[in-house]
C-alpha cells in the first residue's frame, strides 16, 4: 500500500496515499468543517468550508486535496476562522434562510454550522432573491429560497439511484438546482420517487411535501448505511 | 360633540403601558376644550402578504404564529383548520378533541395574563395610586395570594400547551388533517393534579372582582366603553358557549358564527367561514395600521362590532359547565341579558377561566386524549380554505387561496383586535370625555385611558408585556401641531 506521512494540526499521521485531507484529519480526531461533504458521494469543493491552510501552498479544500508526504496542515488559525465565519455569511445573505419559519429549524446542516462558526449576527446585509418553491412532485417539494447550491442532490441521485434528475442550471445569482433539465420536479420521469435527494439535503431546500415546521426528516448519515449494505449485497470483487 | 369645530389642542399618550404592544393616543380638543374624540394609533405594520405569498400553505401555522407572537396557538390552530380545508378532510375525532384542549389552555393562561398581571394592578390598587408600585411588583407586595394565583394559572395553561405540542415557542403541533401526537398518560395525570389549584384561582379572582365592582369601581361600569353595538362570536350546534370552529361546515356539524345586536335580536346565525366575505367587510383609516373590520349590511358605523370573552358569554344560551354557568347568570343579573359595559370583560375572561378549566377536565376524562389515530393525509384538494375558531381575545378568521400545488396566491387574516378596534376608539373617547376636566392631564387620567384599552386586551405587539411600569410621554399640543406641554414618566 503506498502510504504517506504528514502533520495535521500538532498531530503526526501516516494514511494511504490519495486519502483526502478532510478524511485524514478525520483519522486524526479532528473534525473540519464541511457542508457539500457527504461520506458516499464524490467530493466537489463546493461550499469551501473545509479549507484548511498547507505550508506549500495557501488555504485549500480538504474535501479535494489529497494528503501528501511531508504535508504540514493547520485546520483552525484566526485567518480560516474568518474565512468560514464570512462564508456561512454569505450563504445566508444570498438566499432566504428565515429560520423561525423553516422546515429545518433545528435540524439543519447551514444553522449548525453557523453556531459552530460563531455566527452570532450576519455582518453581510441580505440579498433577498425572490425566488420559487416547487411543489409539483407529488410526494416532495424544494424550496429555491433555501438552496444553498452544495450539490448533494445531483450527486446523490445521478451517483447512488442512478436517475440523474438534477443537474445545476445557469450562472451567477441565478445559479440554481434544476430537475429533468430544467421541468418542474413532478414532471420528471425519471424521478423514481426514492426520496434520498431529501434525505441528504442539508437544509430545508428539499422536504417532504405536508411537512410543517419541526417535523423535518433528514438523515444524511442513512446514505453511508444505504452504500455499506450495497457492497455487502455485491460481495467481495 | 362630533360637529365641534376643528380640535384646537392634541394631547399624546405614548407608550402605553403594560399593553403588548406599542401605541399612540391622541385626544383631540375641541376650541372650548372639551373632547371632541380620542384615538388609538396603531404604527405597527405586519406585512403578511410578503411572507404568505409563494409559500406552501402548510407553512402558514408557522408563520402567521411568529408574525401574531402574542397568541401564536390561536393562529396555529386556524392555520391548521384552515389546512383542512384545503385537504378537504374531516379530521380524526381524537385530533379535534386534542385542538381543543390546547385551545382552551391558550385562552387560560392568554387571560390569566391579562386579569392578573396586567389589569388587576389597577384594579386592586387604585387609578391614582403610586404609579411605581401599580404594576405586578406592586401586587405581588399589596395581595401576594392574588399575585401567586395568577402566576399559577398561567403556568397551569402553559405546560398543558407544552404538554400537548413541546417546549418549543411555536410548536408546529397541529397541522393540517390533524395534530402531530396526544398526550401520555402520565402528562394527563400531571395536568389533572393542577386542576383543583387552578380553580381555586380564578374562584379566588372572581370574588375579588365581584367585591370590587360592588364596592367601588360602579362609576368604571357606566364609563369604560358602556354603549350599544353588536356582538359576534361562535355558538355551538346547541347555541352553548363555543371556542373552536373545527367542524363548521363539514356537513351536519351545526353551529357557527352568531351576530347579535345589543337588544337581543340576531344579526346573523349558523353561518360559516365562508361567509365571512359576505358578512363582513373592513374599512381603512389614514391614521392607523389596524383596519376596521365592520359588518357589510349595517355599514362602518353601526356596523362596528365587539368581539372576545364578553361576545362569546352574550351570544351564548349558556355555557355549558355548572360553575362557569353560574357565574354567568350573575353577570346577566349585574350587566342584562346582552352586556353592553365593555368594563366587563374582565369579569368575562374570569369566568371563562372557569369555564376552560370545566372543559379542560372533561376533555382530560375522554379516552380518545391519548389517541394514535391523529391525522389525515390528502393532498391539494380544495383551492381555497376558511377557518374560524375564538383566540382569547376573540373570533379569529383565516382565509387561503392555493395554487394547484398548495403554493399561497392570497391570504386574508381578520384578527380579533382589529374587530374591537372600533370598540376600542369608542372606550377611550367616552373616558377622556368623563375625566378630562377642562384639558387637564393627570396621572388618573392616563390610566384609565390606559385601562379602557386593556379591557380588550390588545395583542398590539409581539413585544413581551412590560411587568413593570413603562415610560410614558404625554403631549399636549394646539391646533397647527406646536407642542404645548408635555408630561413624561420614565
Ligand atoms: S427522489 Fe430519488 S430519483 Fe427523484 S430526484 Fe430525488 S434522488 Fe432523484
Ligand atoms: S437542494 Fe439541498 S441538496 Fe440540493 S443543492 Fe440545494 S441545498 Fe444542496
Ligand atoms: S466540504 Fe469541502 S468544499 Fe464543501
Amino acid at each position: 500500500m503506498n502510504v504517506c506521512s504528514l502533520r495535521i494540526d500538532d498531530r503526526a499521521l501516516t494514511v494511504a496515499a490519495g486519502t483526502s485531507l478532510l478524511l485524514a484529519a478525520r483519522r486524526a480526531g479532528i473534525v473540519i468543517p464541511s457542508l457539500c461533504h457527504l461520506d458516499g458521494l464524490t467530493p466537489v469543493g463546493a461550499c469551501r468550508l473545509c479549507l484548511v491552510e498547507v505550508d506549500t501552498a495557501g488555504p485549500l479544500a480538504a474535501c479535494v486535496t489529497a494528503a501528501a508526504e511531508g504535508m504540514r496542515v493547520r485546520t483552525d488559525t484566526p485567518l480560516l476562522r474568518d474565512i468560514r465565519r464570512s462564508l456561512v455569511e454569505m450563504l445566508f445573505s444570498e438566499g432566504n434562510h428565515t429560520c423561525a419559519v423553516c422546515i429545518a429549524d433545528g435540524d439543519c446542516e447551514l444553522q449548525t454550522m453557523a453556531l459552530r462558526v460563531g455566527m452570532d449576527h450576519n455582518r453581510l446585509p441580505g440579498r433577498f432573491p425572490s425566488r420559487t418553491v416547487d411543489l409539483s412532485h407529488p410526494l416532495f417539494g424544494l424550496d429555491h429560497n433555501r438552496c444553498i447550491l452544495c450539490t448533494r442532490c445531483v450527486r446523490v441521485c445521478d451517483e447512488v439511484e442512478g436517475a440523474h434528475v438534477w443537474d445545476v442550471g445557469w450562472r451567477g445569482e441565478r445559479c440554481r438546482i434544476i430537475a429533468g433539465l430544467d421541468q418542474p420536479w413532478g414532471a420528471v420521469d425519471s424521478c423514481s420517487h426514492c426520496g434520498k435527494c431529501v434525505e441528504v439535503c442539508p437544509t430545508g431546500a428539499l422536504f417532504h411535501k405536508g411537512s410543517c415546521g419541526g417535523d423535518h426528516p433528514s438523515h444524511p448519515e442513512r446514505l453511508a448505511a444505504l452504500l455499506r449494505g450495497r457492497r455487502r449485497q455485491e460481495g467481495p470483487p | 360633540m362630533t360637529d365641534s369645530p376643528a380640535p384646537q389642542r392634541r394631547i399624546t399618550i405614548d407608550p402605553l403601558t403594560r399593553i403588548e404592544g406599542h401605541a399612540r393616543i391622541t385626544i383631540d380638543l375641541d376650541a372650548r376644550g372639551s373632547v371632541q374624540r380620542a384615538r388609538l394609533h396603531v404604527s405597527e405594520f405586519r406585512g403578511f402578504e410578503a411572507f404568505c405569498v409563494g409559500r406552501p400553505f402548510t407553512e402558514m401555522a408557522a408563520i402567521t404564529a411568529r408574525i401574531c407572537g402574542i397568541c401564536p396557538v390561536s393562529h396555529l390552530l386556524t392555520a391548521a383548520a384552515t389546512g383542512d380545508r384545503i385537504l378537504a378532510v374531516t379530521i380524526p375525532p381524537a385530533a379535534e378533541r386534542l385542538r381543543r384542549l390546547m385551545n382552551l389552555a391558550q385562552i387560560l393562561q392568554s387571560h390569566a395574563l391579562s386579569f392578573f398581571h396586567l389589569s388587576s394592578p389597577d384594579l386592586l390598587l387604585g387609578w391614582d395610586s403610586d404609579p411605581e408600585r401599580r404594576n405586578l411588583f406592586g401586587l405581588i407586595a399589596a395581595d401576594p395570594e392574588l399575585a401567586r394565583a395568577g402566576i399559577g394559572l398561567r403556568q397551569f395553561g402553559q405546560e398543558l400547551i407544552a404538554a400537548l405540542g413541546g417546549r418549543r415557542i411555536h410548536p408546529a403541533w397541529a397541522v393540517p388533517g390533524g395534530v402531530r401526537s396526544a398526550l401520555n398518560g402520565e402528562q394527563r395525570q400531571g395536568i389533572r393534579a393542577g386542576l383543583p389549584q387552578a380553580f381555586a384561582s380564578v374562584e379566588l379572582g372572581l370574588a375579588l372582582f365581584k367585591r370590587l365592582l360592588d364596592e367601588r369601581l360602579r362609576e368604571e361600569l357606566a364609563v369604560f366603553g358602556d354603549f350599544a353595538s353588536p356582538f359576534l362570536a361562535l355558538v355551538d350546534a346547541t347555541g352553548q358557549w363555543e371556542h373552536y370552529g373545527g367542524s363548521l361546515g363539514v356537513a351536519g356539524c351545526g353551529g357557527g358564527i352568531r351576530v347579535m345586536a345589543s337588544d337581543g335580536s340576531l344579526l346573523a346565525d349558523g353561518l360559516d367561514g365562508t361567509a365571512m366575505e359576505t358578512l363582513l367587510a373592513e374599512a381603512v383609516e389614514p391614521w392607523s395600521y389596524l383596519k376596521f373590520p365592520y359588518l357589510r349590511a349595517l355599514g362602518p358605523e353601526a356596523g362596528s362590532y365587539r368581539v372576545g370573552p364578553l361576545a362569546r358569554l352574550n351570544l351564548c344560551r349558556r355555557i355549558g359547565s355548572p360553575r362557569a354557568d353560574r357565574e354567568l347568570l350573575e353577570l346577566r343579573q349585574r350587566g342584562g341579558r346582552v352586556v353592553t359595559a365593555s368594563f366587563l370583560y374582565h369579569l368575562a375572561r374570569l369566568i371563562e377561566m372557569l369555564a376552560c378549566l370545566e372543559q379542560i377536565e372533561r376533555l382530560l376524562d375522554d379516552p380518545l386524549i391519548t389517541s394514535t389515530q391523529l391525522r389525515a393525509h390528502a393532498g391539494v384538494n380544495a383551492r381555497e380554505g376558511v377557518a374560524v375558531n375564538e383566540a382569547p381575545r376573540g373570533t379569529l378568521f383565516h382565509h387561503y387561496r392555493v395554487d394547484g400545488d398548495g403554493l399561497i396566491e392570497a391570504v386574508n387574516l381578520i384578527i380579533a383586535t382589529g374587530q374591537n378596534n372600533a370598540a376600542m376608539n369608542r372606550t377611550i373617547t367616552q373616558i377622556a370625555r368623563h375625566y378630562l376636566g377642562r384639558g387637564q392631564l393627570s396621572e388618573g387620567l392616563l390610566n384609565r385611558i390606559e385601562a379602557g384599552i386593556r379591557c380588550f386586551d390588545p395583542c398590539l405587539s409581539c413585544s413581551t408585556h412590560a411587568a413593570g411600569m413603562m415610560p410614558l410621554l404625554v403631549q399636549l399640543r394646539g391646533a397647527d401641531g406646536a407642542l404645548l406641554d408635555e408630561q413624561r414618566r420614565d
